[in-house]
């Protein structure tokens, strides 16, 4: 016997199960199906303007900036958010469809580059896929045109989000994420990202910056 | 590691003279609480969620196997593998296999507490590689090489300035006139030294804190953000984690998630919880080319359906430590083990048998805060309790013991004497105390008349009071 066969015959020992059992296994079937939610957070309940609002009071709570500006203005204010950190004008960024559409080249003074983040990359810029208000929390997808490493390996991280992919819940944030990547398995990597990397390892004193970005700047698209 | 438990009276007497060890962790003792309950009180569902969260689990383990079953289909299918392993040695046999496999040389980790579990540090050592730990707490402990102290915060019991110590003794190319008295600095330099284990490592292993059945995917839950770079940037990504952690879909581990970090460091959400599903998919331009799982059992498969099955619902936030008055005196190390506090006590003697662990249920004063506060409703005191009757009956318990218990269990099934001798103890109690009404000495209670007096009972026993008050409401 294998570890395998031997870890589960202990299991349904355990349960007095029955390998062949139909009725467990539907069981467990139909739960996998109907994917029930346990109870939402009532501060999540309300109009997009009231999740905005939200979602831009708990980012900010855990240590994120916020920007509300609409579409054609994303690439002056990521130009003016590097000035105003002191920071170079250089940000790397993947071929996401909803930032390649932004107008870039108004704003010459950015360099934007493509591809992964490498140990050189100073600024990051994403677009999340979707965020969830009731905590502040953007969700970001890894695929062939956002790449991961953007979210972690810089030290400054500038997320964009188009302001209606703003949900209420993990839950209705996820219903987005499953709703591109059907039928297909998810992608990769789904990180909720929560305000920038901090740790509490030295005395519970808490520090921003740790191995992730010290830095999160979100920029809520309005109209988009 | 391996377990130091039977030693855990003289660990805990040697804590608690240690002054050091007091003074951090008087500091540590109120933070945790008063922020967990701060967050507890912001979310008026929190409880209802405690409720969905145990059923959630509750419904997982009674269909455990379907679920692994389910859970392991889904890995393959997403282009991942899953290994089993009952022992820890074949889970370290495992890694080490596949590190030579890989001709891997050095592995960066996230923080795994199934890994101190199983020893792997020890073990992929043994084997010739360079293993870097990468949260903060945990690389500040292998520098020093000791275990845990706090299953959330392995360097709990440092201060400041031991990290300080640490840095300057053990980071020797860097300037020694450098400022280090900041905690920003401490990060700041431990950000540095890792960067380059990140880029070069050539195997990235994490822990997982959830695994969903319905899409193969391990969670990670994180504020550093190391987790993310040790399983993004080496081109194999290993998680050690065990059985237990599956819940069948995203919507059970959401309710999880929203009570985890509330319970653990009073956040919202941790900064980064991170859904992983198998390898870097073709065109992926960053992620890593294979993902394995490792799924342990060590012991657990055999707490489901028994007494203890409750104990496989934990989520290892460390609520029941933070507020354990025994924990907060002796600290994490004194367990002798990697799980210490009420958990520890709940767990341990499953995992490296009753023998090894048999002080720590004992090491509860049953008042009951880490039932009150477990997000997940594990009854920890009534699993200590079968633990100590198990003690009994194994005859492990000191003679003493036993014959105290025996003693007593005479007395108790039989009334007469057990009034008559009740009655003659406190008589006897009342004059050796005289007036003073409180006992400084006495013979076979040295353990509490060496800390406080004994008060001398007073009065007559409850039983005449009883019987007497029942007389009375009757006439």
């Amino acid at each position: 016997m294998t570890a395998r066969e031997n870890i589960l015959a202990r299991v349904r020992e355990g349960l007095a199960a029955h390998p062949a059992d139909d009725l467990r296994r539907a069981r467990i079937e139909e739960r996998l199906r109907a994917r029930g939610r346990g109870p939402a957070p009532a501060r999540a309940s309300g109009d997009q303007e009231h999740l905005r609002a939200l979602f831009t009071e708990m980012a900010r709570e855990a240590g994120a900036t916020i920007d509300t500006v609409c579409a054609g203005e994303v690439p002056q204010r990521i130009a003016a958010f590097l000035r105003a950190c002191n920071l170079g004008p250089e940000i790397r960024t993947g071929h996401d469809p909803f930032l390649k559409g932004l107008a870039w080249q108004r704003v010459p003074e950015l360099a934007v580059s493509r591809g992964a983040a490498d140990a050189a990359t100073a600024t990051g810029v994403s677009a999340a896929a979707a965020a969830a208000a009731e905590t502040g929390t953007l969700v970001f997808t890894s695929g062939a045109d956002n790449p991961t490493t953007l979210n972690f390996l810089p030290e400054t991280h500038i997320a964009v989000i188009p302001a209606s992919r703003i949900k209420a819940t993990y839950e209705d944030a996820w219903d987005l994420v499953r709703r591109a990547h059907r039928p297909a398995t998810l992608p990769r990597t789904v990180n909720f990202v929560t305000g920038p990397s901090r740790t509490a390892d030295i005395e519970q004193t808490l520090l921003v910056g740790a191995h992730g970005p010290g830095r999160l700047h979100v920029i809520v698209v309005t109209g988009a | 590691m391996r377990p130091s438990s039977t030693n855990f009276r003289a660990n805990a007497r040697a804590a608690i003279a240690d002054r050091h060890l007091q003074q951090v962790l008087d500091q540590a003792r109120t933070g945790f609480v008063s922020r967990r309950a701060a967050a507890v009180g912001r979310l008026p569902e929190f409880d209802r969620l405690r409720d969905e969260a145990k059923a959630i689990k509750d419904h997982t383990l009674a269909h455990l196997d379907l679920y692994l079953e389910h859970y392991e289909a889904r890995v393959h299918a997403s282009g991942g593998t899953v290994h089993w392993a009952e022992t820890p040695q074949e889970a370290c046999a495992i890694v080490v296999a596949i590190a030579r496999d890989k001709g891997a040389r050095t592995i960066t980790k996230g923080k795994s507490m199934v890994s101190e579990e199983i020893d792997l540090n020890r073990h992929l050592e043994d084997a010739g590689l360079r293993v870097v730990e990468t949260d903060l707490g945990e690389y500040i402990i292998q520098l020093r090489g000791e275990p845990p102290s706090h299953i959330i915060a392995p360097a709990a019991h440092l201060s400041k300035s031991d990290v300080e110590a640490l840095f300057r003794d053990r980071h020797l190319d860097l300037d020694p006139g450098r400022a280090l008295d900041e905690p920003a600095a401490l990060v700041a330099e431990a950000r540095t030294q890792l960067r380059r284990d990140f880029l070069t490592a050539d195997i990235g292993i994490t822990g997982a804190n959830l695994l969903i059945a319905e899409t193969g995917s391990s969670v990670i839950v994180t504020n550093e953000g190391n987790g993310d770079l040790t399983q993004t940037l080496p081109p194999v990504h290993i998680v050690i984690t065990a059985i237990e952690k599956l819940v069948p879909t995203f919507e059970d581990a959401a309710t999880i998630l929203r009570i985890l970090a509330r319970s653990a460091t009073g956040q919202e959400l941790s900064v980064y919880t991170t859904f992983s599903t198998g390898p870097r998919r073709p065109g992926d331009p960053d992620g890593p080319d294979e993902y394995h799982v490792l799924l342990l059992d060590n012991g657990r498969s055999s707490l489901v359906g028994s007494e203890f099955q409750d104990v496989l619902r934990c989520i290892r936030c460390g609520a029941c430590m933070n507020h354990c008055p025994v924990y907060q005196v002796v600290g994490g190390h004194a367990y002798g083990w990697v799980y210490p506090g009420p958990i520890g006590a709940a767990l341990d003697p499953a995992l490296i048998g009753l023998r090894e662990a048999r002080h720590l249920p004992n090491a509860s004063s049953f008042c009951g805060r880490c039932e009150e506060v477990c997000p997940m409703r594990i009854p920890l005191p009534k699993l200590m309790r079968h633990w100590r009757e198990r003690e009994f009956e194994a005859g492990i318990a000191p003679r003493t013991h036993r014959f105290g218990v025996r003693l007593w269990a005479w007395f108790a099934r039989r009334p007469a004497w057990y009034r008559t001798a009740a009655e003659l103890a406190a008589r006897t109690l009342r004059f050796l105390a005289r007036r003073r009404g409180r006992l400084r000495r006495l013979p076979l209670a040295g353990g509490w008349t060496r800390h406080r007096d004994l008060p001398a009972p007073e009065g007559r026993t409850f039983q005449a009071l009883w019987r007497e008050r029942h007389k009375t409401v009757r006439r």
